[in-house]
């Protein structure tokens, strides 16, 4: 096969809050017979204000860092947990970014290999354009499923270009794929919970068998010894990936034994993710297999660059940075999984005015304000007359972005008087590094921790929900750095 | 140069309500209330009214928009009437209005009303409203008190006090207001706390807990003014004249440039310098007798003794601590329980401001009467309200004193 793609750059969100697989077993063990085993380790779990499209908004900006001269030209966001059925996700995500309105966006979803199938789109269109694939999965689970214990938050993004360009973690030798409606598990449109099918039937009928066959075919192909492949990235546990790796031959193959502990299985986000725990592993020049599963297989065999170490320090990044969630029923309200009662304050009215909204999209959306030409005084949001009052020149401000910017907190407080998903509510002055003044939300912070001085950086979040005709608000916070 | 507005006003009668949970009485109730003692004070007929002018801020889901619910609820004989808003200093505003109006001599007997219906609202605090079309998409849907308990975070930091210190003092600044509001009858909030009782209190907003919130209540309060001329006709010997009527409103500087340090109100000092100046005050912190600030919060009271000039920057706790706005301090805040424990029915505010700085400069204010510098009783007094919050907020300062003869 031409080595026509590569993977030029990564990036991974994982939400800072986990919830301890031991504290969901402790809380649901009336629902089992004593003694049910405890599967280890913990799940990622997005915070009130994550969903989604937040995630993938995290995922996208680290795998983008550095790179807004180079925009690509199809943004891809594949999930089955998109925000909305019908509205350009891919297009806000895009709009986050900053990414030009002639960038072609994709919304993928449908099955868990969405990310995958993606990918492989991404790889075949390589030589001509650059694609960032992004995914992003938050599914719910019943209280007390097997699915809850096993589901995790997170997104990873990978931006997929011509081989040959600088330093890429992998290059792309070939794909494959092969349909099959096997239905494992399904979650019917507009349903909350996946209904999941025997698990041996599916490990014995699918993945010991669709999958082998699907990866030899991906091998042969390109008349690949699997015994030469180092390295298996499979959304499973370590467990069924071995057994998947010996089935297929590839006798000599690593597999994963992190992410299933550390952050559980994160829907179409998983094979991707898988991607960079295999890279991490990887030592350039080194061979892997990896596999998206969902009515059918996604196979590609990739081989490990010089810049493969960067899949590693991404992975460790977003691992490191957690946080224990101490409340098992605060984790079900944020999915709205048990209904709680917040008072009369989180009654007001979240009508939008879309026409604000539009007007105003590239404040909202991108977080640009402006700069002054005359004074270099910078504000939010970008007004026709300069905020200096040493200046107040009308109509000289250059859009500037503050999305990649960092602040310190000027002035916070911990609002328990607010309606606020997860109390206190707690928001400030921030002071921009470059000047500017903007009164903001601060997330992922708990009570007693911000204090005046901290610096923080800005993410993309959830800021409310219009519960009455159904449509969410986002915006940026400032979260501690 | 303008000549300003000094002596050229004086006020004919003033009246309040009883203000607090007033949940037998509508705004029509309160309105008829005040405007019943303000026209026995002043001696008039309702009918020499030629304007008035109506404040209310936010509750116009109880009170109604424009000026109609003032003049339909006082049967006012279809004189021209308007409605003013400008957030917390909308009493004031209205006052201004009225004062402007017969300084101008577009009329001699003008009204002045404000009013608020709070405990329609449903729940503690003030009603949740949306904060603007597009503001509503990227600001934070504070509290007052969330916006307010930030000046402290920042004073703290800037100032080198720990929260617990600088509780302390805000502690203080609560105590000696209920202390003041229990010789008020037509306070709130009348009983007595300890410090122990505000500091233990539960937080509302970091670091304000419940007893560093004013009350929220409903009330009406309203001015008659005139000329000193009129007024002496209708039998007046010691007048209250306006010496001083000053607005300072934020241009956008503390929501969005980095010169405002979070600390202090922008937007104070600067009317404050402009009513000293307009009312011929030198050395306010000399002169002044008494003052009724904006302490819808007592970290406002706090840093508002610093933007109006009466203690050194960073040392307001000192002061607080050391008793100098106490009852029988030098320069007495709050004595008739300001809004802390009167209450903060917010359109009233202004004007129940200047109902006792009235009746005190007269020795009218029965049990909570100051004596005034040497015993001479006071004669010179300051209103002050805080609009908004401190990322943008329009600042009044009034300034009210004897008329000499």
């Amino acid at each position: 096969m031409k080595e026509s793609a590569a993977i030029l750059a990564c990036g991974i969100h994982v939400p800072r809050l986990r919830l301890s697989r031991a504290r969901i077993a402790a809380e649901t063990a009336w629902l089992s017979a004593p003694a049910r085993p405890t599967p280890p380790g913990e799940r990622a779990i997005g915070n009130w204000d994550e969903d989604a499209l937040t995630m993938a908004v995290g995922a996208a900006r680290e795998a983008l860092a550095g790179r807004s001269a180079t925009p690509p030209a199809t943004l891809a966001f594949c999930t089955t947990t998109a925000p909305f059925a019908d509205r350009d996700d891919a297009g806000l995500v895009a709009a986050t970014l900053a990414l030009p309105e002639t960038t072609a966006t994709q919304n993928n979803g449908g099955s868990l290999r969405a990310g995958t199938r993606a990918l492989i789109g991404a790889c075949a269109a390589a030589g001509k354009e650059a694609t960032l694939v992004i995914a992003s999965d938050q599914r719910l689970a019943r209280i007390g499923s097997t699915q809850e214990f096993a589901y995790g938050d997170a997104a990873a993004a990978l931006l997929v270009g011509k081989a040959g360009e600088s330093a890429p973690l992998a290059t792309v030798l070939a794909t494959h794929a092969r349909g099959s409606d096997f239905v494992d598990h399904y979650r019917m449109a507009g349903a909350r919970f996946d209904y999941a099918l025997e698990e041996r039937w599916v490990r014995d009928e699918s993945f010991l068998k669709i999958v082998p066959r699907t990866i030899g075919e991906l091998l042969t192909a390109v008349a690949v010894n699997p015994a030469d492949v180092r390295h298996l990235a499979a959304p499973l546990g370590a467990g069924l990936a071995r057994r998947i790796a010996q089935v297929s031959g590839l006798a000599n193959a690593s597999v994963d034994e992190r992410l299933q502990r550390a952050c559980g299985d994160a829907g179409t986000a998983m094979p991707l993710l898988e991607i960079l725990a295999a890279l991490a592993r990887a030592a350039p020049g080194e061979m892997l297999v990896a596999i998206g599963l969902g009515q059918g297989v996604d196979a590609l065999l990739l081989r490990a660059e010089a810049g493969a170490p960067r899949a590693a320090a991404a992975l460790e990044r977003a691992l490191e940075r957690r946080r224990e969630e101490t409340s098992y029923l605060r984790y079900l309200s944020h999915r709205g999984l048990v209904e709680v009662d917040f008072g009369m304050r989180a009654e007001r009215d979240q009508r939008t005015a879309h026409t604000v909204a539009y007007r105003k999209r590239a404040a909202v959306s991108a977080f640009v304000g402006g700069r002054c030409e005359r004074c270099g005084t910078v504000q939010f949001p970008l007004a026709r007359v300069c905020v200096n009052p040493q200046c107040r020149a009308t109509d000289t401000q250059q859009p500037h972005r503050l999305a990649d910017s960092t602040g310190r907190v000027k002035t916070f407080t911990e609002d328990w008087q607010a309606f606020a998903p997860r109390p206190p509510y707690v928001y400030g002055n921030v002071e921009f590094a470059e000047g500017g003044n903007l009164l903001m939300e601060f997330t992922d912070v708990e009570s007693g921790e911000l204090a005046v001085g901290d610096p923080v950086r800005f993410e993309f979040r959830i800021k409310d929900e219009d519960r009455a005709r159904g449509f969410r608000r986002y915006f940026w916070k400032a979260t501690r750095v | 140069m303008p000549s300003g507005i000094k002596d050229k006003v004086v006020i004919a009668g003033m009246g309040c309500s009883k203000f607090g949970e007033r949940w037998s009485a509508g705004p029509d109730d309160l309105m008829v209330e005040a405007f019943g003692e303000a026209l026995a004070d002043a001696g008039i007929e309702r009918d020499r009214i030629e304007a008035a002018w109506l404040g209310v801020f936010f509750d116009e889901q109880s009170t109604g928009k424009s000026s109609l619910p003032m003049s339909m609820a006082l049967r006012l004989p279809n004189v021209p009437t308007t409605r003013v808003e400008n957030l917390c200093a909308t009493g004031t505003e209205a006052l201004r209005g009225a004062v402007y109006a017969v300084a101008a001599g577009a009329c001699d007997i003008a009204l002045a009303m404000g009013v608020e219906k709070l405990k329609d609202t449903g729940f503690g605090g003030l009603p949740e409203r949306t904060k603007g079309t597009f503001e509503d998409l990227y600001l934070p849907s504070s509290t007052a008190p969330g916006a307010f308990a930030q000046l402290a975070s920042a004073y703290a930091h800037a100032y080198g006090y720990s929260i617990d210190e600088l509780k302390r003092a805000m502690a203080h600044v609560s105590w000696k207001s209920h202390e003041n509001a229990v010789r008020n009858p037509k306070a709130h909030l009348r009983n007595r706390i300890t410090i122990e009782q505000a500091l233990e209190a539960p937080m509302i907003a970091y670091p304000l807990g419940v007893y560093d919130c004013c009350g929220v209540s409903d009330g009406a309060a309203c001015a008659i003014v005139t000329t000193p001329e009129i007024a002496r006709s209708l039998g007046k010997r010691d007048l209250v004249s306006v010496k001083a009527l000053q607005l300072a409103p934020s241009n956008g500087v503390e929501m969005g440039h980095q010169s405002w340090d979070g600390t202090h109100t922008l937007t104070t000092p600067l009317a404050a310098q402009r009513a000293y100046r307009e009312a011929g005050i030198r050395d306010p912190r000399a002169e002044l007798d008494l003052i009724e600030v904006h302490d819808c919060f007592s970290i406002t009271e706090l840093v508002v003794m610093e933007d109006l000039g009466l203690s050194d920057l960073g040392r307001a706790p000192h002061d607080i601590l050391d008793g100098r706005y106490d009852r029988d301090g030098a320069i007495p805040c709050q004595i008739d329980g300001g809004l802390k424990c009167f209450g903060h029915p917010i359109g009233a505010s202004g004007l129940r401001m200047a109902y006792e700085i009235y009746l005190q400069l007269l020795g009218r204010a029965g049990e909570r009467q100051l004596r005034g510098r040497g015993g001479r009783g006071p004669a010179l007094g300051l209103t002050h309200n805080l609009g908004g919050i401190p990322n943008r907020n329009v600042a009044s300062v009034s300034v009210l004193g004897l008329l000499a003869t």
